[in-house]
């Protein structure tokens, strides 16, 4: 599988979770690890492009396939990537542990509505839980991040 | 790096792992495992493995099938193959012109971001009671095909759903489609839920004369759209007590017959 860009072969162990995969055997530690059970959005990472639990695969099922975890969008010394930028502006954080997945599920969301309306924004980080901002800072940022990418 | 205590770290407990590359070649593999559970988009079974409430000694993961994620039109309906995923399906135009009852439930199955892996032949398989699909496809009076070594089956919704997680399929059956008849009639789906995208305290799906009802019996169920609780007993818990939960049934009923 391509993660980030790299082949890496898929671990030899069938019951490993990608979530598992990514953070112990490639020390792709910026997903992170909340519920295990889909529910609270922490290990979002991108499957070819489009936003997937990584908590709710196999990683041997992401054999053959491209994923992108947050390490992806800006690399040391570059500018942040537009919705980080967006989070970092708006205060879209507080502790930080739900932010990466909330920053991979809004790149998703971006990519599949640019301009999405108030209700398009509310559904897309719905599947995400935060325990600190309220949301409030959250939503703000992703309107946010869609100025940045114009 | 890994840590010490990591390495090696699994949550399901054990099982063996296939990966068939056609429906023929699944459908010999569950003829012949012992205790083979179909792995589609994981959604609801992966969890389950996650917590070991699911054990099973072998995994047939379907993903790798060619050929067996198409949404199309068929017989005056809609046909969604077993990995045809929710979002493909709410996405798809031809869903929303013949049965837009369908697009509308899809949308209100979990969050998009499941929907990117969930499938529709998944929900109706795991026949969680509570869930849209069932409920959707019930009203409709569709019905599901399923493949195995044996051959090739029509199970028709009232039929399918027989218990709590648990459907009319044998253990060596694949669901290979599910079939959603058109509907021109008026339509309606309406749920209760705490939460957006959470599971509803209890709903109700109107086609046409139909009303079928979820989240408040062991199946999704049909009921008279003139009095839609007679004879329900849906458990209480600690969201929704019995009498609230025939409450909902009543207005939401009543807002669906209206719609």
């Amino acid at each position: 599988m391509k993660v980030n860009g790299v082949d890496h072969p898929a671990p030899s162990d069938t019951r490993r979770l990608l979530s598992d995969h990514l953070r112990h055997d490639l020390g792709l530690t910026g997903t992170h690890v909340g519920c295990e059970h889909g529910v609270c959005g922490c290990c979002t990472v991108l499957l070819d492009g489009a936003p997937v639990r990584s908590c709710l695969m196999l990683a041997v099922q992401a054999e053959g396939h491209e994923v992108a975890t947050i390490e992806s969008l800006a690399r040391d010394d570059e500018p942040l990537h537009p919705v980080q930028q967006a989070f970092h502006e708006c205060h879209g954080l507080q502790c930080g542990f739900c932010t990466p997945g909330f920053v991979m599920s809004v790149v998703g969301l971006l990519a599949q509505h640019p301009h999405p309306t108030a209700q398009q924004i509310e559904e897309g980080i719905a599947g995400n839980l935060c325990r600190c901002t309220g949301y409030a800072s959250i939503r703000r940022a992703v309107g946010r991040a869609v100025e940045l990418t114009r | 790096m890994p840590r010490r205590g990591d390495v090696g770290r699994v949550k399901p407990a054990r099982f063996e792992y296939h990966s068939p590359r056609s429906v023929d070649e699944a459908c010999s593999l569950l003829s012949s495992l012992e205790d083979a559970k179909v792995l589609a988009g994981g959604q609801s079974l992966i969890p389950l493995l996650n917590f070991r409430l699911a054990r099973p000694q072998h995994l047939v993961d379907i993903n790798r099938v060619e050929g067996l994620d198409r949404v199309y039109a068929r017989d005056g309906g809609i046909a969604v193959q077993a990995l045809a995923r929710q979002a493909a399906v709410e996405d798809s135009s031809v869903v929303a012109n013949l049965c837009p009852l369908l697009s509308e439930a899809v949308r209100l199955v979990a969050h998009r971001v499941i929907r990117n892996r969930g499938t529709v032949c998944g929900s109706l398989a795991h026949a969680d009671p509570a869930s849209e699909l069932p409920a959707v496809l019930l009203a409709l009076g569709g019905h599901v095909v399923t493949r195995s070594a044996r051959g090739e089956r029509l199970i028709a919704a009232e039929q399918l759903f027989r218990g709590v997680f648990e459907s009319a399929l044998a253990p060596d059956e694949l669901m290979v489609e599910a079939w959603f008849p058109e509907l021109v009639e008026a339509y309606a789906i309406l749920e209760e839920s705490r939460r957006h995208g959470d599971f509803a305290l209890a709903g109700v799906v109107r086609a046409g004369d139909n009303l079928a009802l979820f989240g408040v019996a062991s199946t999704p169920v049909l009921a008279d759209p003139s009095d839609p609780s007679r004879g329900l007993e849906p458990s209480a818990d600690l969201e929704a007590t019995a009498e609230f939960r025939r409450h909902l049934v009543r207005v939401l009923a009543q807002r669906a017959m209206a719609a």
